[in-house]
C-alpha cells in the first residue's frame, strides 16, 4: 500500500525527509522547504525592504538553490529585495572555470544580473599558482581568506547592501566542530550567529538564509526540481582538517538524523567565561580592510606568497607582521624557517 | 649524485628528529624509563612526583575540599578511578605538613542489571573489587544499579549548600572557618534534605548497611531494570539514561550517608571525549558543568574531577609501573560497534584523530576551559521548573529568538498535518497512541533539550523507576496551580491540538 503523504494526506509520498523523518510528495516538500526558508529570513529580520542583496554564487547546490529560493520567495511574500549574483574566480583550473559557466547559466535563467571578481585581478595571483609554491597541505587557508575578501571587494562595487551566502545546516555544525577541535574560542563564539555584525568601514554584513536547512534537503530539492548545477569537489580539498570533522559530522548524522540540529543548538548556547582573551577589532595598516591583528591575513598571506615564503601566513608569526609593516628584512633563520615547503 | 640533492641544493630542510635523552629531563642523573608527549623523558622516581604533584596541585589550585570533610569517592574499577583511589591513599598518609586532609569513602555501582551480565559474574566483581576496597580500611558501599528504582524523589532537587562557594583565596580560609562549626551544628540539626530523604529511606523495604554490601536484590528487580533499558531504542539513548542513573544513585548514597563532596574518575582523554560527544548531543549550555572541575549543579552535594589533568596515557603507566590494581567490569558499550552510539563513535573519532595530531586531547581540554555555563549555577530560589527534570540543569528551551530550536518545531509543523484532528493524527505514527503522546508532552516540557531526545527514543514511559514519574506528576500540578485560575476547563484542555514539546 503506497504511503501517503503526512502533510496533504492526498498524494503518494515521494521522499522521507531526512530532517524530521516524515514523508512527503513533492509538492508538500516544495513548500515546507521554502516555508522554512521563509520563517528564518523573518524571524531572524534578515534583510529590510527595498536593500540589495547579492547572493554569493559558486554554481555548486546550496547556491543555486539559495538564488531560485531567494528569488521565489522575494516575489511571494514581496520582500522588495533587488537580488544579483556574485561570484569568485579562484582560478582553479578543472573547477572553477566549469562552475562559473553553471553560474552564468543561472544568470539567464532567474534573469538576475551577475559580476564575477577574480583572484588574478584583485591579488595577481591565482589559486593553481599558489598551491606551486604553497604546497597541498594549508592551501585551504589562502583561498578562504582571499574569497572573502574578494566577496567584499566585489560587493562594494556593486554598491550591495547584504551578502549572503548558502551555508547550509551540516556547514555550521562543522565548523562548530572544528573549532571546538582547533580550540578557536572565539571563532566558536561568533561561527553560530545567523548574520555577522554589520558596523565597520569597507565591510558588508552577510548572512545564511539557509541555516537551518540540512545539506541533504537541499540535494533533493534541487533534484526535484532539476535545477542545473555543478556538482563536482574542490580537486584541493581532500587534504583539509575540515575533512575530518565532515567524516565525523556524516557519521553522527547516520545515527542519529537530528544530530547536525543538536550541535548547532549546542554551539549557539555556548558561553565563554569573562577573562578570556578575545582578538578586538582594527583595521589593516596596509590595505585599510578589518584586522585583529597590525597586518589584515590577506597582506600577510599576499606578502609570503610575493616574496616566496610561502610559510608567512601559516602558524603564529605575528612578531614580523611590524618587520614586514616596516619593510625591514627578515634574517636569515626567519627566512630558513618560512620557506619550508610540506608535501 | 642523487639528483634532487643537486638542484635542491641548501633548500632541502633536514625534518628535526626529536631526540630522546637518556637522562631524565627532571633530575637529569638517574636513566629515563618512559616519555611523556614528545620529549619528555622521565626516570621513575621524577614520573611518581610529577604524577602525584599535579593531583596535589589540581586539589590544591580549586579549593574546594575543606579539612576534615566527607568525600565520596566514584570508583568503578577502571584504571583512572583505581588511580584516582590510590592517589587519595597516597594524599592521605604522608607525614608530610601538606597533607590532604579530608575522609574519605568510597561508592562502587554494579551495573550489572543493565549490561546483561550474570549474577555470578557480577558477584565475582564485586567480589575483587571488595578485596581492593578493604585494604584501603576506608568505608566503601556497594549499590546496585536497582536500588534506583527506589529512589526518593527529593534526589532530583537540588539541596540548598551547607557554605558559600568561596570566591577568592582569602575566603577560602573563612569558608573553612565557617564550615567547621556548621559541620558540628549539622550533626545536632541534620540539613533538611538529609533528614527527608532518611525519613524515607526508612520506609523502604530494602536497608542499606554501611560500610558494606547492602541487601540481595531479587529477581524482580533485575527484570523491572533490564525493562526500562529494554524500552530504550537506541543504544545512544541508553548509554545517556545510564549515565543519569548513575549520578542519582551516587548523589542520593551522598546525601543519606553525609557526604558533602564527591570524587569523579574522569581522565583528560575521557573529558574529551564527553565534551565532544556532549555538544553532538545537544548539551552546549550545560557544558562546563558536565567536563568542568567542580559541578555544583545539585547545591548540597558538589562533584569534582580531580583527575581531569592526567591523558589516559599517563595513568596507565603509572598503573602498571607502580602495580595499582583494577578489575575490567564489561559495560554497556563494551565490544560495541564504533558507529553504534553517539558517545562510542565520538570517542573512536577522538582516539584516531589523536593518533595522527598529538594534541587534539589537550586542546579540547583547554577550549572547555574556557567555557562557563549560560546560566550560572544558582540557589535553591529560583522555581525549580527552571531546571530539567533528569540532569537538573538550567533548561535551554527559551523560545524567545530565533533558535536551532525553534527551526525544528517549525519543520516538524510543516511537515505534518495542520490543523486538529487527534485522530488522524496517530496514522504518521511518530507518537503512538493519543493517551502516551499526552504523558510525553506532559514530561517533555519539564526537560532540557538533550533528556528530551532521549525521552523521545523510549517506547513505554512507565518503565520509568517511580521517583521520577512521581516528581514529574508533582511539578506539573505545581505549575498547573499556578495559572489554575485562568484554565477554563478540564475537558476542553484534551481538544487542544497536540504540540510538539512545548
Amino acid at each position: 500500500m503506497p504511503v501517503l503523504c503526512s502533510s496533504c494526506a492526498e498524494k503518494r509520498a515521494v521522499l522521507k525527509r531526512p530532517k524530521t523523518a516524515h514523508s512527503l510528495c513533492k509538492e508538500c516538500f516544495f513548500w515546507a522547504f521554502e516555508e522554512e526558508v521563509h520563517q528564518t529570513i523573518v524571524s531572524a529580520q534578515l534583510f529590510k525592504h527595498g536593500e540589495t542583496v547579492g547572493i554569493g554564487a559558486s554554481g555548486g547546490k546550496d547556491s543555486t538553490v539559495l538564488a531560485h529560493v531567494m528569488k521565489v520567495l522575494n516575489e511571494r511574500y514581496n520582500y522588495g529585495l533587488k537580488l544579483l549574483l556574485l561570484s569568485v574566480d579562484e582560478g582553479i583550473t578543472g573547477y572553477r572555470d566549469d562552475s562559473l559557466e553553471t553560474v552564468k547559466r543561472n544568470q539567464q535563467q532567474y534573469e538576475l544580473p551577475l559580476k564575477i571578481v577574480s583572484y588574478e585581478e584583485l591579488y595577481g595571483w591565482t589559486m593553481d599558482a599558489i598551491v606551486k609554491q604553497v604546497g597541498l597541505k594549508n592551501n585551504c587557508t589562502f583561498c578562504g581568506v582571499f574569497r572573502r575578501q574578494a566577496l567584499d571587494r566585489g560587493a562594494m562595487m556593486l554598491k550591495v547592501d547584504k551578502i549572503c551566502t548558502g551555508h547550509n545546516a551540516d556547514d555550521v555544525a562543522e565548523t562548530v566542530l572544528m573549532n571546538v577541535l582547533r580550540g578557536d574560542i572565539a571563532r566558536l563564539r561568533r561561527c553560530t550567529a545567523i548574520s555577522t555584525a554589520s558596523e565597520g568601514e569597507g565591510v558588508v554584513p552577510r548572512c545564511k538564509p539557509l541555516k537551518y536547512a540540512y545539506e541533504k534537503e537541499i540535494v533533493l530539492y534541487a533534484y526535484f526540481k532539476k535545477l542545473d548545477y555543478f556538482s563536482t569537489e574542490c580537486i584541493y580539498s581532500p587534504n583539509a582538517y575540515r575533512g575530518h570533522a565532515r567524516t565525523f559530522l556524516k557519521d553522527l548524522e547516520a545515527v542519529r538524523p537530528s544530530a547536525i540540529m543538536d550541535v548547532i543548538h549546542s554551539g549557539e548556547n555556548l558561553s565563554v567565561r569573562e577573562g578570556v582573551k578575545m582578538p578586538v577589532q582594527g583595521t589593516c595598516g596596509r590595505c585599510g580592510y578589518i584586522s585583529s591583528q597590525a597586518l589584515c591575513k590577506s597582506c600577510v598571506l599576499l606578502e609570503g606568497l610575493n616574496r616566496g615564503l610561502p610559510r608567512l601566513g601559516i602558524g603564529k608569526h605575528h612578531r614580523l607582521h611590524e618587520k614586514i609593516l616596516s619593510q625591514q628584512p627578515l634574517t636569515q633563520e626567519e627566512e630558513r624557517k618560512l620557506k619550508a615547503v610540506d608535501f | 649524485m642523487c639528483q634532487v640533492d643537486e638542484e635542491y641544493n641548501g633548500q632541502l630542510d633536514h625534518r628535526v628528529t626529536p631526540r630522546v635523552s637518556k637522562k631524565c629531563v627532571k633530575c637529569k642523573e638517574n636513566t629515563t624509563v618512559l616519555i611523556i608527549r614528545a620529549g619528555d623523558a622521565f626516570c621513575r622516581g621524577c614520573f611518581k612526583e610529577y604524577f602525584i604533584h599535579k593531583f596535589r596541585a589540581m586539589l590544591g589550585k580549586n579549593r574546594v575540599i575543606f579539612p576534615g570533610e566527607k568525600v565520596l569517592l566514584a570508583v568503578s574499577g577502571g584504571p583512572a578511578s583505581s588511580s584516582m583511589l590510590s592517589q587519595v591513599q597516597e594524599g592521605l598518609s604522608r607525614d608530610a605538613p601538606k597533607k590532604l586532609r579530608f575522609v574519605p569513602g568510597i561508592i562502587y555501582i554494579d551495573e550489572g542489571g543493565a549490561s546483561g551480565q550474570s549474577m555470578e559474574e557480577r558477584k565475582r566483581a564485586v567480589a575483587q573489587l571488595e578485596s581492593v576496597f578493604r585494604a584501603t580500611n576506608y568505608h566503601y558501599h556497594i549499590v546496585h544499579l536497582e536500588q534506583v528504582l527506589s529512589l526518593p524523589s527529593s534526589v532530583l532537587e537540588a539541596g540548598s549548600s551547607a557554605t558559600e562557594k568561596p570566591q577568592t583565596g582569602s575566603s577560602y580560609k573563612a569558608a573553612v572557618d565557617h564550615f567547621i562549626p556548621t559541620r558540628k551544628n549539622q550533626n545536632q540539626h541534620p540539613d533538611l534534605s538529609v533528614e527527608n530523604a532518611q525519613s524515607l529511606l526508612s520506609n523502604l523495604s530494602m536497608q542499606e548497611v554501611q560500610n558494606g554490601v547492602t541487601s540481595p536484590i531479587t529477581h524482580e528487580h533485575t527484570q523491572a531494570l533490564q525493562r526500562l533499558f529494554a524500552s530504550v531504542r537506541t543504544p545512544t539513548a541508553k548509554e545517556d539514561l545510564l549515565h543519569t542513573l548513575r549520578q542519582h544513585l551516587i548523589l542520593h548514597t551522598a546525601r543519606t550517608q553525609g557526604y558533602t563532596k564527591v570524587m569523579m574518575g574522569d581522565s583528560c582523554s575521557r573529558l574529551a571525549i564527553k565534551l565532544l560527544s556532549n555538544i553532538s548531543l545537544g548539551r552546549g549550555a550545560s557544558l562546563a558543568t558536565d567536563t568542568g572541575f567542580s559541578d555544583p549543579r545539585h547545591g548540597d552535594v558538589v562533584i569534582v574531577r580531580p583527575m581531569r589533568d592526567y591523558s589516559s596515557k599517563e595513568i596507565a603507566y603509572y598503573n602498571r609501573m607502580f602495580d595499582i590494581p583494577s578489575v575490567f567490569i564489561p559495560g554497556l558499550d563494551s565490544k560495541a560497534q564504533d558507529k553504534a552510539s553517539i558517545q562510542r563513535l565520538t570517542e573512536s573519532f577522538v582516539t584516531k584523530l589523536q593518533t595522527d595530531f598529538p594534541s587534539t586531547v589537550s586542546t579540547i581540554y583547554r577550549t572547555s576551559e574556557k567555557l562557563h555555563t549560560a546560566c550560572p549555577p544558582q540557589n535553591t530560589n529560583t522555581q525549580l521548573s527552571a531546571k530539567c527534570l533528569l540532569c537538573v540543569c538550567a533548561l535551554d528551551t527559551k523560545l524567545e529568538e530565533f533558535s536551532a530550536y525553534q527551526a525544528t518545531l517549525i519543520s516538524e509543523q510543516l511537515s505534518q498535518r495542520r490543523g486538529p484532528g487527534p485522530d488522524q493524527g496517530c496514522e504518521t505514527g511518530d507518537g503512538g497512541c493519543c493517551s502516551s503522546a499526552k504523558s510525553t508532552v506532559d514530561l517533555k516540557s519539564l526537560l532540557c533539550y538533550s533528556c528530551r531526545l532521549t525521552i523521545k527514543d523510549m517506547t513505554a514511559l512507565d518503565a520509568l523507576p517511580q521517583y521520577i514519574l512521581s516528581e514529574a506528576e508533582r511539578r506539573r500540578s505545581q505549575m498547573r496551580e499556578e495559572i489554575s485560575e485562568f484554565l477554563l476547563d478540564e475537558e476542553e484542555n484534551e481538544a487542544i491540538p497536540r504540540v510538539n514539546g512545548s
